[in-house]
């Protein structure tokens, strides 16, 4: 077995491919955590609304969503959805960067889904009465929820989203099944070019670790500097 | 869309079996209901392991578990598929690579469950037993784990739901479970790319969304059955040492 | 039979008992009353080593119980604890709560230790109730099955934390009733209560305690009638008239 090489990661042809691939994957982390984190907020409350209507409308989407897994999401966007367009326009979607736009959207969706429930569970740890106590003082629903509820639901959801987070940041490497040219393509890239299995997917398993400890020791921090007070 | 179903429902539950491997639908149940029940016991020891006072077991136990959470479990894969061969000089085929992955994520992630499971029981149930002379395995053996191993019940069904969405990754490595069944459906059919991909989420959602609700009905059922809290709120010693005027 | 000798105990830098030095007789019946905060709970527990302590010895029957090979396990199983929050093991039924420990710890045939289950759940009133589940029960109920549980290893020593505390006030008296019975038995008993007629009526000594001291040892009738120390007197006087205070 050929020893393991760090000139390869550190010069070279294949060094400019991996540094590529996780400059892909930083891009569609960053692009799905901006889209995911809205859309989150708005199912979670969608899903704690008084009227059935939208709750429905909520759960079926998280209920839709979580339950496919993330292949069958991103297959669907890339092979499936394009169909149902104008020819003219899947062309032109076809020949440009599609799978990029087709795994963001897939990955925004899915993570969008587990962080609307982590939202929403925060949310109803704090105690109704808190609720009640200052819609008693007068305030209307929007202006309880933003001075009294959200903010302590703020500490108990943190912990959980950062969670999901580092689950997003490793899910990003799914994107490798549509054709995007992040971290694991080019991982797979290199070890068919070049037989170096070991150098290849030793540099992505530090990049996807030194993102997740990060993510990690972040939350933490933020559990110490501001931790949940309750009664 | 039903001419679609009607033609290929056999293969795509199935695969190829008997005339070859199996595969689809079949191929993932069979290798989600696997790779958890080998899972179990090592979940078991690591969760236990995870709450121990013994830093020598504690320490390791964690820094796995923050390994194994820390990457992507598609890059476990290919570490299996790809590099494995170079050492062991043998290929690991899909079926295989797919089970040690996973039976290696579910074990870090059951050992999780476990520990959660554990914590949950109040404290006072473990004082109860040791003050009545029960050593610390015998307390967990006979009241807090038959306790906890309950309580994480809904998790564990959970746990194969995500298990079965796992195995979605076996598509990667040429794996014939359900995914690649559907897209080598569609590379037959090439007109309905996106029935066959509908068709293939509707069956990953009845299948997860049934096993969801089953976890659902059963944390309900706990729920009701849960030991009701004393009348007034407790004051532990060391809460008392701290806080003001009480009773 | 128990003797605290030069006691001190810490939680970081809180001092929780301080300087304890205390003997209780075989067959005595010792309540340790005080403010909350005051480290009656805490000096409760460290007689079966719930709480370790920092400094000084505790000797029961003339052993001290921190020496080195002691049987932790065996110390306990002669020593009787009741919690505050009584916790019965819930997926236990009433009457294997009570022959847990018999079997487990005490060697004992199930069938022996189902006779003298009975017969215990009997003295506390509760033998209808053998075969519930401990979720099913009231509080004072379940206090009761607690007792009943306690004394199933026939020990010579019961120690109470604050047994009542957590009961709606109607249930008090059929836990302070039992708690009678066994005093009758010539047990010896410490409890730590806020219940003033039970201490009055029942205890032989009264202890009071305030920030991890005991400042006044006395008979029932000098300790209610006559306190000396101060704090004492304020103690009395809040409980009985809480809403004079001044300043």
């Amino acid at each position: 077995m050929p020893g393991f090489d760090l000139q390869l990661l550190l010069h070279g042809q294949y060094h400019e491919w991996l540094v590529a691939g996780l400059r892909v994957s930083l891009e569609l982390f960053a692009l799905t955590i901006a889209c995911a984190l809205p859309l989150a907020v708005v199912v979670a409350l969608l899903r704690l609304s008084p009227w059935r209507a939208l709750q429905g409308l909520g759960a079926t989407y998280v209920e839709v969503v979580r339950n496919v897994p993330l292949i069958a999401h991103l297959l669907f966007w890339y092979f499936g959805a394009p169909e149902l367009l104008p020819d003219a326009v899947k062309q032109k979607l076809y020949a440009g960067n599609y799978e990029f736009i087709a795994a963001a959207i897939g990955l925004t969706l899915y993570a969008a889904a587990f962080m609307a429930e982590n939202i929403r569970s925060g949310i109803r740890a704090i105690p109704a009465v808190q609720f009640e106590a200052a819609r008693a003082l007068g305030l209307g629903f929007l202006p309880a929820m933003r001075r009294v509820v959200l903010p302590q639901a703020l500490r108990v959801t943190v912990p959980p989203l950062l969670s999901q987070t580092v689950i997003l940041w490793n899910d990003t490497s799914i994107a490798t099944v549509i054709g995007v040219a992040e971290l694991m393509y080019q991982a797979a890239r290199v070890e068919s070019a070049a037989f170096r299995s070991a150098e290849a997917f030793g540099f992505v398993t530090a990049c996807y670790l030194a993102g997740s400890l990060a993510l990690t020791a972040i939350a933490a921090w933020i559990h110490r500097r501001w931790p949940v007070r309750t009664l | 869309m039903i001419d679609l179903i009607q033609t290929y429902w056999v293969y795509f539950l199935i695969g190829q079996y008997p005339q070859g491997p199996l595969g689809g639908v079949a191929v993932t149940v069979l290798l989600a209901a696997l790779a958890l029940l080998l899972a179990m016991p090592m979940g078991l020891l690591l969760g236990l392991a995870r709450v121990s006072s013994i830093a020598a077991l504690r320490r390791p136990v964690t820094a796995l578990v923050y390994l194994v959470r820390g990457i992507p479990l598609l890059l476990m894969v290919f570490w299996i598929y790809f590099y494995l061969p170079t050492v062991t000089g043998h290929k690991t085929d899909q079926f295989s690579t797919m089970l040690i992955a996973l039976v290696v994520f579910d074990s870090v992630y059951l050992g999780e469950i476990v520990r959660a499971g554990i914590q949950g029981v109040p404290r006072g149930q473990y004082e109860a037993a040791r003050a009545l002379g029960l050593g610390h395995a015998g307390a967990m053996r006979r009241v807090i784990l038959p306790q906890a191993l309950r309580s994480m019940l809904p998790s564990l069904v959970n746990q194969f739901v995500s298990t079965i969405k796992a195995t979605s990754l076996g598509y990667i490595i040429g794996l014939t479970e359900a995914s690649f069944i559907a897209t080598q459906v569609n590379s037959q059919v090439f007109i309905h790319p996106t029935a066959v991909y509908l068709l293939l989420s509707l069956m990953y959602f009845i299948l997860c969304f049934g096993l969801s609700r089953v976890a659902y009905a059963i944390e309900k059922r706990q729920a009701r059955r849960a030991l009701p809290r004393p009348a007034r709120s407790p004051g532990s010693p060391t809460a008392n040492a701290n806080a003001g005027s009480n009773a | 039979m128990i003797q605290f000798s030069k006691v001190n105990k810490w939680y970081g830098d809180y001092h929780a008992l301080v300087d304890i030095d205390e003997t209780i007789a075989k067959g005595e019946v010792v309540v340790v009353c005080g403010p909350s905060g005051s480290g009656k709970s805490t000096l409760i527990r460290t007689i079966n080593r719930l709480e370790p302590i920092e400094s000084g010895t505790i000797t029961i029957e003339g052993g001290d119980i921190h020496r080195r090979g002691v049987d932790l396990n065996r110390l306990r199983s002669r020593i009787g604890f009741v919690f505050q929050q009584f916790n019965l093991f819930p997926h236990l039924t009433v009457l294997q709560n009570c022959t847990l420990a018999p079997i487990e710890v005490g060697g004992a045939r199930p069938a022996q230790a189902h006779q003298k289950a009975l017969a215990l759940l009997d003295r506390v009133g509760l033998a209808h109730k053998a075969d519930a589940w401990p979720s099913e029960l009231s509080g004072g109920q379940q206090q009761r099955v607690a007792i009943a549980r306690a004394l199933a290893m026939e020990p010579p020593l019961m120690l109470f934390d604050e047994p009542t505390s957590a009961l709606d006030p109607e249930m008090v008296g059929e836990v302070l009733l039992v708690m009678q019975g066994l005093v009758r038995d010539g047990m010896t008993l410490v409890v730590v209560t806020h219940e003033m007629g039970f201490a009055r009526d029942v205890a032989h000594r009264v202890l009071f305690m305030d920030q991890g001291r005991i400042l006044e040892r006395a008979e029932p009738h000098e300790f209610f009638n006559h306190p000396q120390h101060p704090r004492a007197q304020q103690f009395l006087a809040d409980i009985r008239t809480p809403f004079a205070r001044t300043a």
